[in-house]
């Protein structure tokens, strides 16, 4: 008879191990797909490092999809880890990138030096304040966070539609649906060929590192995530602890709409994310929280999603086999996750 | 007055075929969080749906094999679901996250061959609405009902015959504890890895013959995510419809009368009491999710029985750590 056992103590070494072991199977599986439906895995694989990797362009352009997917991350895991399910991402950076349009519309005038900051600042603003929607609908009304931020995601995405199809709708742009485009001090400036935020998302990551591990904060957040009495019990206002945690998480994917709006698009429009909140949800998970780990996730996500780009053109495969490849190597993740958390206990007599 | 009674139930008419493949991916969904499962892949399910059975319509001219075609395709997407979340313990949100990203890269990469082709004759003319005489003459309901493609009277029956399966059957009731107290369930003999298994799968089901709808009915051709979102408004439906298949037929009907109304009257002003309103066909769009916000909070407040969503949901169920 065998048991399924939980792990009391797992070996961070053993875990890894057993996640690289889940990823080379995800490729086998998704080569031997691959070659089903007449294709060269080698080649496609080839083709989707060098088309995300090769030349200066095709590097800065992942980097600049992995931006966003970084400091996205970096918000939802401080709400993970205080078990407050947030997967309302996509609309916090929706209202983020909407707070910071709202700053460069108002004051036109400003240089960028007073400019991006304002923008930072209302960008952060309300995307916390949307964040904190479901907060509070938890705490008075024990309404699920999973389903409301769920729910304003949409409600985030159809208001700037609306924004965008009715009083924001640039006269200029003869009849299209677009909303104006930001004058020159609203944008991010380039560093090394790549806009800022690239320097401000690792600034980002090790901030967030130092509040999770180092402050009292992160450990009031951490208590208070495995287990609520335990933070009352020790005199904690889980009230404070939680508004503030919530207001950084929705507060960073609301930077990350800001950044998105000023340094790629230049602009507001329904199209900014393009479900960029819920990749990071599962770039979060793959990285378990971790800030440093949440870089090297998006990086690799980003690989595969600019990869993916450059199959089209280079292999006339469509671009959605990119999308077939995530699914079957988060699968893969997924699945081990359990070898890693149980073990299988081996046991002669029958029955429990 | 003639006038008024024939545009409203013309109305009423075309806000049921917007609705129909909503009401299929939404009973697909209470079937899965009954028994306990959050499975945010609706939308990767439809799509998984819509394309193969797009795909299988064309190479085999056969409407029933399109619709099981469609129907396996999102039951498979379902059981790979099921196999993370049920056998592996695996986190809800997540997988059902992916599992969309996974439909939608499967439908895309099937629809690059599937797009600019119409649907052979025998499949449209096998879903072609049904006028019924006699009946489609009653007043206001007449055409909402009978005169319509038997693809809507499929997702009619479907979704009363889930009701009576709760209600009234003895594995309903199974279903019921595993999805509110899967330790207890499992106490008292129901085989949980089983009954969850059989739901999520079939739920996976109806959300792929619910996409297929939108390929073989409603649009009829290949659009690249043809979709367009409605999974997420099926996943907000479960929920406005507390977990009840007859509720969700009149939570997606009313759903479909607002895209209807949208679509209509986009771009006219209207003007109140001396203001002029402009019309918003995306601030309707955001009613379904505001509404759902409204009822979760609603449900939890008045803290009654019959609407409260199944206590286990989202939460792996693990014997031994009962």
């Amino acid at each position: 008879m065998i048991r399924i056992v939980s792990r009391a103590e797992t070996s961070p070494l053993r875990g890894n191990i057993l996640r690289i072991g889940a990823v080379f199977c995800a490729f086998a599986a998704s080569a031997v797909i691959m070659l089903f439906i007449g294709y060269n895995p080698i080649e496609v694989f080839g083709k989707i490092i060098e088309g995300s990797l090769k030349s200066a362009y095709r590097f800065q352009e992942t980097v600049n999809k992995a931006i966003p997917l970084v400091v996205l991350s970096l918000g939802i895991a401080i709400a993970f880890k205080m078990k407050f399910w947030n997967i309302g991402a996509e609309g916090q950076f929706y209202l983020g990138a909407f707070g910071a349009s709202l700053a460069a519309f108002s004051f036109p005038s400003l240089p960028a030096i007073l400019l991006l900051p304002l923008m930072f600042v209302s960008a952060f603003f309300f995307g916390g304040m949307w964040a904190l929607v479901p907060a509070l609908l938890k705490a008075r009304f024990s309404a699920s966070e999973t389903l409301v931020t769920l729910m304003l995601n949409y409600i985030a995405l159809k208001w700037i539609s609306y924004l965008q199809y009715g009083p924001w709708k640039d006269p200029a742009a003869k009849g299209f649906p677009k909303i104006a485009p930001f004058g020159k001090n609203a944008i991010l400036p380039d560093l090394f060929g790549i806009h800022i935020g690239w320097l401000i998302a690792l600034i980002l990551v090790v901030l967030m590192y130092i509040l999770m591990k180092k402050t009292k904060l992160g450990y009031e957040i951490d208590v208070l995530g495995e287990s609520e009495a335990t933070a009352r019990y020790a005199g904690m206002s889980v009230t404070r602890i939680t508004v503030v945690a919530i207001l950084i998480s929705g507060g960073l994917c609301g930077i990350a709409g800001m950044m998105q709006a000023s340094a790629i698009e230049h602009s507001l429009s329904d199209q900014l994310s393009g479900g960029l909140g819920f990749t990071a949800v599962i770039t979060t998970w793959l990285a378990r929280l971790s800030p440093p780990v949440i870089v090297i996730a998006s990086f690799l996500f980003s690989m595969l999603l600019q990869g993916g780009n450059f199959l089209q053109s280079a292999l006339k495969i469509p671009s959605s086999v990119a999308g077939i490849l995530q699914g079957i190597i988060i699968f893969f993740v997924l699945g081990s996750e359990f070898f890693v958390r149980y073990r299988f206990v081996y046991s002669r007599e029958a029955g429990k | 007055m003639n006038l008024f009674i024939d545009s409203l139930s013309f109305f009423l008419q075309t806000a049921v075929q917007m609705g129909t493949h909503i009401l299929l991916a939404t009973l697909g969904g209470i079937l899965c969080e009954k028994v306990g499962n959050l499975n945010l892949g609706i939308e990767g399910m439809m799509l998984l749906g819509a394309s193969v059975g797009f795909s299988a319509a064309l190479s085999t001219a056969n409407p029933l094999i399109a619709i099981l075609a469609a129907g396996a395709a999102g039951a498979a997407g379902a059981l790979i679901y099921s196999v993370i979340t049920v056998t592996l313990r695996g986190n809800q949100v997540v997988t059902g996250l992916v599992l969309t990203i996974f439909g939608a890269g499967v439908s895309g990469f099937l629809g690059n061959s599937l797009s600019g082709r119409s649907l052979p004759e025998a499949v449209t003319r096998a879903f072609a609405p049904v006028s019924i005489p006699v009946l489609r003459d009653i007043p206001i309901l007449g055409k909402m009902f009978f005169e319509q493609s038997l693809y809507v009277h499929l997702a009619l029956v479907v979704a009363v015959l889930m009701y009576v399966y709760f209600e009234h059957t003895h594995a309903g009731l199974n279903v019921r504890a595993v999805g509110e107290n899967p330790a207890a369930a499992d106490a008292s003999g129901i085989n949980v890895s089983a009954y969850k298994y059989a739901h999520i799968t079939f739920g996976g089901f109806l959300c792929g013959i619910g996409g297929a709808y939108l390929s073989l009915v409603f649009v009829p051709r290949w659009q690249e995510n043809i979709t367009a979102g409605a999974g997420w408004i099926a996943v907000a439906l479960v929920i406005f419809s507390t977990w009840n298949p007859l509720k969700a037929i009149l939570a997606s009907y009313a759903f479909g009368a607002l895209k209807g109304i949208g679509f209509k009257f986009q771009n006219i002003d209207f003007s109140l009491f001396g203001n002029k309103i402009v019309f918003s066909p995306q601030i309707l769009d955001m009613i379904p999710y505001l509404a759902t916000v409204v009822v979760l909070v609603f449900i939890t407040m008045r803290k009654k029985k019959e609407n409260q969503s199944p206590k286990g949901l989202g939460v792996a169920y693990f014997r031994e750590e009962r």
